[in-house]
């Protein structure tokens, strides 16, 4: 029998990024074939080949043993591909029954609605996945897991033979996992192939039948689960060198400066968290997407303020409550999407730079655009930042040269405490290594650095400490030149011997 | 000077209008009808003024017109009461920024939508304020129209009060802290709170201030005839968003200057002489004005689909 689909050889490149070089895929009727890797290693990109969101550079797609020249998402839908993202797509103010009557039906907006045949079909394809869901609810009113089935529901509904799960068990609780599997299983035994994303390893080896692994977009190989074990597919998850780009430590830390002790904040999940961070050290933080890592940040900056143990700035026990309190206490927090978060682009580099120290650097007074310059300029030109000059728009910069002017916002107010999240991503090579320099120059002239990174090789390569973080708390620590294996082992959620 | 082409643009095209001016109907220049005309804009352009620092900060305000009239009907009846006119400048100006304060009250504190709020308390006032009036006009003391100077004296104080007050503000807001943060809340409140910001005390502040503007455009307004006409502020709202609008404010937030603001208001404002004096109809009057605002928000919706990088 002819493969559902086969992919030769894809590739896919974004400006500078090679997001996928090269991957071949198989997926056979009747099959579970999960897809494992890094975060960045390419899987999104390839679910994004197949519903024909992107069109490959290079490579064969064969869906039922027939290539596809030009895939589209339309025509991927009407070949039988259904994906059920991790947050549905559905909306939320329509009834379960309209949400797929929305999906399935194409008529003409003047087109009567038969409303009897929709409830009918809502609960014929609901029934056929066992799923206990009244046709006429809202489906706001639904919870996760049962909005997921709506959306296998409509899957089914359309006739989909190939069905892709992006982590569709991140929000769910242990029951409401073992009926999804349940629905998966009845999908395999009815001949559809499913391709399964997910982080965790007990759930791959529980379900799938084969599992590739891909890394740095490549498909690193193939494997049925029942040859594999988990300390095999770990390896072949991290695989990669840790390469030079890195600068080497300078110093050896220095005192204590910001201080946790079982830390927790309900609202966003985050709990049980201590951890020092020394003058002079870089704390790289590792864990996967979802973990809390971002969470925690937003903890240490005020923005979720915690509500459960203590934070200590050198030994003094401080109330984090707002972004206000944590810069006056020298807390920086560069964050992860530098584009909506970090820098203005509607605003001139000199005004993003300032933007944190107006108290400072104009006490009381007007703004003298002669102390703006002469500040900017010292920061452009050390750390590098290719622009025009201090009035360019922050939109006119490259993303390295973007992120560089949010470190310089946050370097301006002199901060004791600097927390860089995902400081790397988007950003080309090049200004890496140079990003990474600057990191390393701070923390050598005293600064303590908690960098959050999903870059496994980045956080090996430039922390002198690393912690990882998994269901919100910190699981794991290890020093420097610690063993890939062991960290990614631990973001896993896999057993581990204590690190010494 | 690429900055600002889009104030320059309108600019150039007021230039080509009061030059069309000059050559076809010289008596537009006359000092007089000039004057007064001038006059008769410097409320709109103060509010004008307000609005736009309120669109900076990505908010809207409609109720403008409504709180106009309000401050200007407080401040007859007060008049009335023989208070003398600095109290009563006062009086309006508090009046109007207590009214501003309730419509930011409930933008940034209940982070309600600013036109869902302002229209709500457009109404309220509007209606409140027929109840109280039922439209009657308010004669006001001999001693009030054109604080008591003769009318040119007057008019010239007037016009002179509102450039004053642009200048200030348009220094302001691009020498002052707090005109930074305006812009940069209204670009992007999310990251100009991670920067240590409080876009909510920003958002509160921009509608104080609107209110105050509104309070002395009122009484700006109060002091140039006999009377107080309770209505007096119907349609105020959208003449001072088109003013914003066609002077390059942009309804999405973090963009405008107030120049570009004050070239709106004088170019509206010179559409009605205009057709007067070129013996066009008047009641073509509105419908070039929708023209013109029409082809500004054009000119910046092809403008911004230009490829950024």
């Amino acid at each position: 029998m002819a493969p559902l689909l086969q992919l030769k050889q894809v590739t896919k490149t974004f400006g500078a990024v090679r997001a996928l070089r090269g991957v071949s895929f198989t997926l056979q009727p009747g099959e579970v074939h999960a897809l494992l890797g890094e975060n960045g290693a390419g899987k999104s990109t390839l679910i994004k080949v197949i519903t024909g969101a992107h069109a490959p550079d290079d490579g064969e797609i064969q869906i039922g043993g027939e290539t596809i020249a030009h895939l589209t998402p339309a025509k991927a839908r009407a070949l039988g591909i259904a994906c059920i993202y991790q947050q549905p797509a559905l909306f939320p103010d329509l009834s379960v029954a309209e949400n797929i009557a929305l999906r399935l039906e194409k008529t003409s907006p003047v087109h009567g609605v038969h409303w009897e045949e929709r409830r009918a079909r809502a609960k014929e394809l609901l029934h056929r996945i066992g799923a206990e869901i009244e046709p006429a609810a809202e489906v706001r009113m639904l919870s996760m897991p049962e909005q997921q089935l709506v959306e296998i529901a409509c899957a089914l509904g359309a006739g989909a033979r190939i069905v892709i799960m992006d982590e569709p068990t991140a929000s769910l609780t242990q029951k409401e996992q073992h009926l999804l599997f349940a629905v998966v299983r009845d999908l395999r035994a009815h001949g559809v192939g499913v391709i399964y994303i997910s982080h965790r390893l007990e759930e791959i080896f529980a379900l799938a039948d084969r599992v590739t692994v891909l890394r740095d977009g490549e498909s690193v190989g193939t494997n049925p689960v029942d040859e594999i074990n988990e300390a095999a597919l770990i390896k072949m998850m991290v695989g990669r060198e840790v390469t030079a780009i890195y600068p080497p430590a300078e110093s050896a830390p220095g005192q204590g400066v910001l201080t946790l002790k079982s830390v927790g904040c309900t609202a966003s999940g985050v709990h049980g968290i201590d951890l020092e961070l020394h003058a002079g050290e870089i704390v790289g933080m590792a864990g996967l997407v979802g973990a809390g890592r971002t969470e925690l940040a937003q903890v240490l900056f005020g923005l979720t303020p915690a509500d459960a143990g203590e934070i200590q700035l050198s030994g003094k026990g401080v109330q984090i409550d707002d972004p206000r309190t944590a810069v006056a206490h020298g807390i920086a927090y560069v964050p992860e999407d530098r584009r909506r978060h970090g820098v203005i682009l509607e605003m001139p580099i000199a005004a993003n730079v300032t933007m944190a120290i107006h108290q400072q650097i104009f006490p009381g007074t007007w703004l003298r655009s002669t102390a703006e310059r002469k500040l900017t300029l010292d920061f452009i030109r050390d750390l590098g930042v290719k622009a025009a000059g201090p009035q360019a728009l922050g939109g006119s910069l490259s993303g390295g040269n973007q992120q560089k002017i949010a470190l310089a916002r946050w370097l301006a107010t002199k901060p004791r405490v600097l927390i860089l999240d995902e400081p790397t991503q988007g950003v080309d090579v090049g200004a890496k290594s140079e990003i990474y320099k600057i990191i390393r120059r701070l923390a050598a002239e005293g600064l303590a650095v908690l960098m959050i990174s999903s870059d496994l090789p980045e956080v090996l390569g430039m922390s002198d400490r690393i912690v990882v973080m998994r269901g919100g708390t910190i699981v794991g620590e290890f020093p420097r030149g610690a063993d890939a294996h062991d960290v990614m082992a631990a973001a896993l959620g896999q057993k581990q011997k204590e690190a010494a | 000077m690429q900055k600002y082409s889009r104030e320059l643009s309108v600019a150039i095209v007021l230039a080509l209008l009061l030059l069309v001016l000059a050559v076809t109907a010289p008596a537009f220049y006359e000092p007089q009808p000039l004057l007064s005309r001038l006059a008769r804009e410097a409320p709109t352009l103060i509010v004008a003024c307000g609005i736009a620092l309120v669109m900076i900060a990505r908010q809207i305000d409609i109720s403008i017109g409504s709180v106009f009239a309000l401050c200007g009907v407080c401040a007859g009846l007060l008049a009335g009461e023989h208070w003398p006119l600095l109290p009563v400048f006062a009086a309006t100006v508090l009046i109007g920024a207590v009214l501003g304060a309730m419509n930011g009250a409930l933008v940034a504190g209940l982070q309600l939508p600013s036109i869902v709020v302002t229209l709500a308390t457009m109404v309220i006032l509007k209606e409140g304020l027929r109840w109280k009036q039922q439209g009657a006009f308010i004669n006001l003391p001999d001693a009030w129209q054109w604080f008591g100077l003769s009318q040119r004296g007057g008019q010239f104080a007037l016009i002179t009060c509102s450039v004053v007050l642009l200048i200030a503000l348009a220094w302001a807001t691009k020498h002052l802290a707090g005109g930074r943060f305006l812009y940069a809340v209204g670009s992007n409140a999310e990251a100009a709170r991670l920067a240590g910001l409080r876009p909510r005390w920003v958002t509160l502040t921009v509608f104080v201030f609107m209110g105050v503007l509104t309070g002395c455009a009122a009484f700006l307004n109060v002091v140039q005839s006999p009377q107080v006409d309770p209505k007096s502020g119907t349609g105020l709202e959208l003449k001072a968003i088109a003013a914003a609008v066609v002077g390059g404010v942009a309804v999405s937030g973090g963009r405008g200057n107030l120049w570009g603001v004050f070239v709106g208001v004088l170019l509206l404002a010179c559409i009605n002489p205009a057709l007067t004096y070129l013996h066009v109809e008047a009641y073509w009057e509105k419908a070039i004005q929708g023209a013109i605002i029409l082809l500004a928000v054009i000119f910046d919706g092809l403008r911004s689909r230009k490829p950024t990088n």
